[in-house]
């Protein structure tokens, strides 16, 4: 090696110089290829909402797919009512859920699902006529065994039977917990029914270990810590503390007036 | 390293000096990484890349470090190219960098990279560095590949996701051996790799460092 390399003169000019380059080539490849990877999540998130509602079939469309068939909406979770403060192409509720002026903290017996935070505001996917939906698709969330498990519930224009269950982010083991996303586990959500009373806002939907009846389905063998997160988050997003109060509109069948009216001052916010 | 030319360099370090078999290095990602063929496949062609490149770009620039911050520089070449194939994956091969998740990003550790840089790049030229990079990241992959392979197979009846043995969860006869999709199973197979390795070249087998003396009686031990 040359000589004088370790002069302080020479260390700085190499750290300096180095550092330049190197902050520029990571620079560039990140901002060029932003465009490409909010696509790819965007798109990453609409498959599976389209999974869900069972309207995926390999080689759909998705955009094509997401723009006809689906209208996203931001509901305030304590009324159940839509709102229109935020645009529910770029709301994020686990970013709200750290807002303190979106969110709120749960305390102890109130957090089943282990969020320690949850946001007041939801977005929620209506397949069909906005008004009159064929299909309700939820986000849900909540701690499994090894981490965060994020998901959709694609529930019928009912809102009480639940048509099927996809989690698009988990760290369950593979092969027992992470069957969450077994077809065959999947297909037996259909026709589950979450509340077993008229009018009770505490859902009765669970997994169980023998399963019977309209609101029990299998658990997934060998995973029982997986099973009591799906069951806890279930308790909790449909329960008075998240969906509760919007899906009783569905259930009581009120809801139709109320998707009308904002349907028309969410276009003319649009519009603006 | 007595004889530096393009085809040893290139060659050798996918058998006879394989960094993971004989080495014992990037062990961390191998039992990682090696679920399924497709995520241990597009694993071995990061750690190509940035292998590769990396021992270029330090070898290009070694007449010019100075020796008390080497490491560092080394690092920073190294991490900025793994930030760029995880940019690069991010964009065009969403599933797979889901998939790999942190483990991109664990390419800066890995010891065979930073091994590569400090122990040839640093006096070699760059354009041996560059095959040197790029031999090591084939042995680095023919190990994952044939790990990948046997977890897949075993663990989940499949190859690169095609099914082979069908599974009873999707109505077929094969169990799977759910301990072949965990960590541990690696190990295993890796040391069965390298017993394997070493049995057909005995080159490969270290010295005993000691030996244990026989019947040896108390007072002699003393």
């Amino acid at each position: 090696m040359a000589q004088g390399n370790n002069s302080i003169k020479k260390v700085l000019i190499v750290a300096f110089s180095l550092c330049i380059v190197c902050s520029v080539i990571v620079s560039t490849a990140a901002v060029a290829l932003r465009p490409a990877q909010q696509l790819n999540q965007e798109l990453d998130r609409k498959t599976n909402i389209l999974n869900v509602a069972r309207l995926y079939e390999p080689g759909t469309d998705v955009e094509e797919a997401f723009r006809t068939q689906i209208t996203s909406r931001v509901v305030e979770l304590e009324t159940g009512e839509y709102t229109d403060e935020f645009d529910p192409e770029t709301f994020d509720g686990f970013e709200a859920a750290r807002d303190p002026a979106t969110g709120r903290t749960l305390s102890g017996d109130r957090d089943i699902a282990g969020l320690s935070r949850v946001e007041n505001y939801a977005t929620v996917y209506l397949v069909g006529d906005a008004g009159d939906p064929d299909q309700i698709v939820l986000p849900i969330r909540g701690q499994g065994l090894w981490g965060r498990m994020m998901g959709f519930l694609s529930i019928e224009g009912d809102g009480n039977t639940i048509i099927s269950i996809t989690y698009y982010d988990h760290s369950e083991t593979p092969g027992l917990g992470g069957e969450v996303n077994n077809p065959r586990w999947q297909a037996q959500w259909e026709g589950k029914e979450i509340y077993d009373e008229e009018g009770d806002l505490s859902p009765a939907i669970r997994l169980s270990k023998s399963a019977s009846g309209e609101n029990e389905v299998d658990a997934l063998s060998g995973a029982t810590l997986t099973s009591n997160g799906v069951t806890n988050m279930l308790q909790f997003w449909l329960s008075e503390e998240g969906f509760g109060p919007y899906l009783a509109k569905f259930r009581s069948g009120t809801e139709l007036e109320d998707a009308d009216n904002t349907d028309t001052d969410f276009e003319d916010g649009e519009g603006a | 390293m007595a004889d530096v030319n393009a085809k040893s360099v290139l060659i050798a370090p996918i058998f006879q000096n394989n960094p993971i078999a004989l080495q014992i290095l990037g062990i961390c990602s191998a039992l990682a990484v090696t679920t399924s063929m497709s995520v241990s496949l597009v694993m071995a062609l990061a750690v190509i890349f940035v292998t590769s490149l990396s021992s270029f770009f330090v070898s290009l620039i070694r007449n010019h470090i100075p020796s008390s911050i080497r490491i560092i520089v080394q690092m920073t070449i190294i991490a900025s190219l793994v930030i760029v194939v995880d940019q690069i994956l991010k964009a065009y091969a969403y599933e797979m960098s889901k998939q790999l998740s942190v483990f991109v990003g664990l390419i800066i550790t890995n010891c065979i990279v930073m091994g590569r840089a400090e122990g040839f790049a640093m006096s070699n030229t760059p354009g041996m560095s560059f095959l040197d990079g790029i031999g090591n990241g084939l042995g680095y992959g023919f190990v994952l590949l044939v790990v990948g392979f046997f977890r897949e197979l075993l663990g989940a009846g499949s190859v690169f996701g095609f099914t082979i043995l069908p599974t009873v969860q999707d109505g077929g006869w094969y169990v799977p051996n759910g301990l072949l999709l965990l960590p541990p199973s690696a190990f295993f197979i890796i040391g069965l790799m390298i017993w394997v390795m070493r049995s057909i070249d005995p080159g490969q087998v270290e010295e005993t460092e000691f030996k244990m003396k026989e019947n040896s009686k108390p007072q002699e031990a003393v």
